[in-house]
């Protein structure tokens, strides 16, 4: 069975939905802040020859329809990093500014995590977790290509996170990009449609639920926490925040983003979902020519005083 | 641990002393000297390294740091990979060339289109037309109309050695 089958119900026209989701995606690679500008960027690709096209939602983004993002000197002096338009998403949501403690709790390989840098100016303090060993190297590779020095680097299972080796125990914000059943990159990777079980998705939503939860209790009081996958699965998207909102102080809030988008559902398999789950987004291949990716907002309860911009 | 004095772990991040003399692990180099280097090597002023602190995990290897930390000794990267200490002869990462080697006012050897891609790729090269220093230099090509450094080349007899690692060479066009 194509997992695709099971989201029919959920999208609006199946046909572009399918469609779209056989179509391959371009190379796109994000402007580094930290090293150059969109409009550098665009000057060294003119003189070098790169085919490009810029992403009209988003300055600094850019579609190279020749492929290979590596293969040029912008990326060799870390002026790009290559990375898929919605997989940019994340950290618009969570909007970290230069200053903060951002934890990023699945940080591997680490695109979220520069660009969270990025945002922040390289100054602040982004912790980078990853409970893989293995593939903290690519992260702290992309780290340094890209020149970020506000980076920790840990290592540890993000459901029981310890703070005991920073210099605080609150973090501002919290990036919970969780690993997932992933069928919103099978424009990129097909081989992810047959690997594909339900037995999966059952297991990956028991340690979601353990991620985010830590990471709302981590962070302070009035701190956001951004939860995203690249899965359309109910079962690791509402149903996770389901889980949080009941068993953590915490509340979903209203955001933007700049692409279409659909609400997150609130019926699933027979089960029923907190209603405020709609302000979650689920962003659909066909609707923006992207890949397929879930995101939600979340402000952690307590002094709502000392929000930061939720 | 016997009641000498303490020495380097390899395993964990300690923050470099602020001078020579507060200087308890042998071989340690201090924050006073990390700053002097830069700046004696390369001409980049002490006040661009204000805000950061320093660590050393390793044998010698220093990294810098712009965020906060008090005891990181659990973790696995604080910042970026810096400098080599404890050798003869310091050594720049080709990363903290790329962060901050547009600074650099001396021992900075430009290099013409063909050179900067033959540099990337891992080559050495013949270049006896350069009259500074011998050792370590910041290789830099110009990129729309400014000069951007490649990374760290070592020059000895006539020759312009690159030393950047094998995992980060790259085969890249020759731009004119």
């Amino acid at each position: 069975m194509n997992p695709l089958d099971r989201y029919e119900p959920l999208v609006d026209d199946v046909d572009a939905f399918r469609a779209a989701c056989d179509r391959p995606l371009p190379s796109v690679v994000r402007t580094n802040g930290i090293a150059a500008t969109p409009a550098r960027v665009r000057e060294a690709f003119d003189d070098e020859g790169v085919a490009y096209e810029p992403v009209d939602w988003r300055d600094g983004l850019f579609r190279l329809p020749d492929g290979n993002p590596g293969g040029n000197w912008p990326y060799v002096h870390g002026w790009t990093h290559g990375q898929e338009e919605v997989s940019v998403l994340p950290t618009l949501a969570l909007d970290p500014r230069p200053g903060e403690r951002v934890w990023d709790a699945c940080a591997a390989p680490g695109s979220k995590t520069t660009q969270i840098a990025d945002a922040m100016d390289d100054e602040g303090t982004v912790v980078a977790n990853d409970n893989n060993l293995g593939r903290l190297s690519a992260l702290r590779h992309n780290a340094e290509r890209l020149g970020i020095t506000n980076a920790i680097v840990t290592n540890q299972d993000a459901r029981n996170f310890s703070t005991k080796s920073l210099a605080f125990d609150e973090f501002d914000r919290a990036l919970v990009d969780a690993p997932c059943s992933c069928e919103g990159t099978c424009r990129k990777n097909p081989d992810v449609l047959d690997e594909w079980t339900l037995d999966h998705v059952r297991a990956v939503a028991g340690i979601q639920k353990g991620v985010l939860a830590r990471a709302v209790q981590a962070t302070r009081p009035g701190g956001v926490v951004v939860y995203s996958t690249c899965t359309f699965a109910p079962e690791e998207n509402e149903a996770v925040l389901d889980h949080v909102l009941a068993n953590e102080d915490c509340e979903l809030v209203e955001f933007d983003l700049p692409l279409d988008t659909d609400p997150g559902v609130t019926e699933w398999d027979g089960e029923a979902y907190d209603e405020s789950v709609t302000r979650a987004k689920r962003i659909y291949p066909h609707r923006n020519d992207t890949g397929g990716f879930f995101c939600a907002k979340l402000r952690v309860g307590g002094n709502k005083n000392t929000g930061v911009g939720a | 641990m016997t009641d000498g004095a303490p020495t380097n772990d390899g395993q964990q991040f300690d923050r470099l002393p602020e001078t020579p003399a507060d200087r308890e692990v042998e071989g340690r180099a201090s924050r006073e000297e990390v700053l002097d280097w830069w700046d004696e090597r390369f001409g980049i002023e002490r006040v661009v390294f204000e805000e950061y602190s320093f660590w050393e995990k390793g044998a010698g290897k220093i990294w810098i740091f712009n965020g906060e930390a008090t005891d990181p000794s659990e973790v696995e990267a604080v910042g970026m990979t810096f400098l080599r200490t404890r050798q003869e002869h310091w050594k720049p990462t080709g990363r903290a060339v790329s962060r901050f080697g547009s600074r650099a006012t001396k021992n900075v050897i430009e290099l013409d289109p063909e050179q900067a891609s033959r540099f990337a790729a891992g080559e050495d090269q013949e270049l006896p037309e350069w009259d500074g220093d011998w050792g370590y230099l910041i290789a830099t090509h110009e990129v729309a109309g400014e000069s951007v450094p490649i990374g760290v080349g070592l020059y000895l007899y006539d020759e312009l050695r690159s030393v950047v690692p094998k995992g980060s060479r790259a085969d890249l066009p020759v731009v004119e």
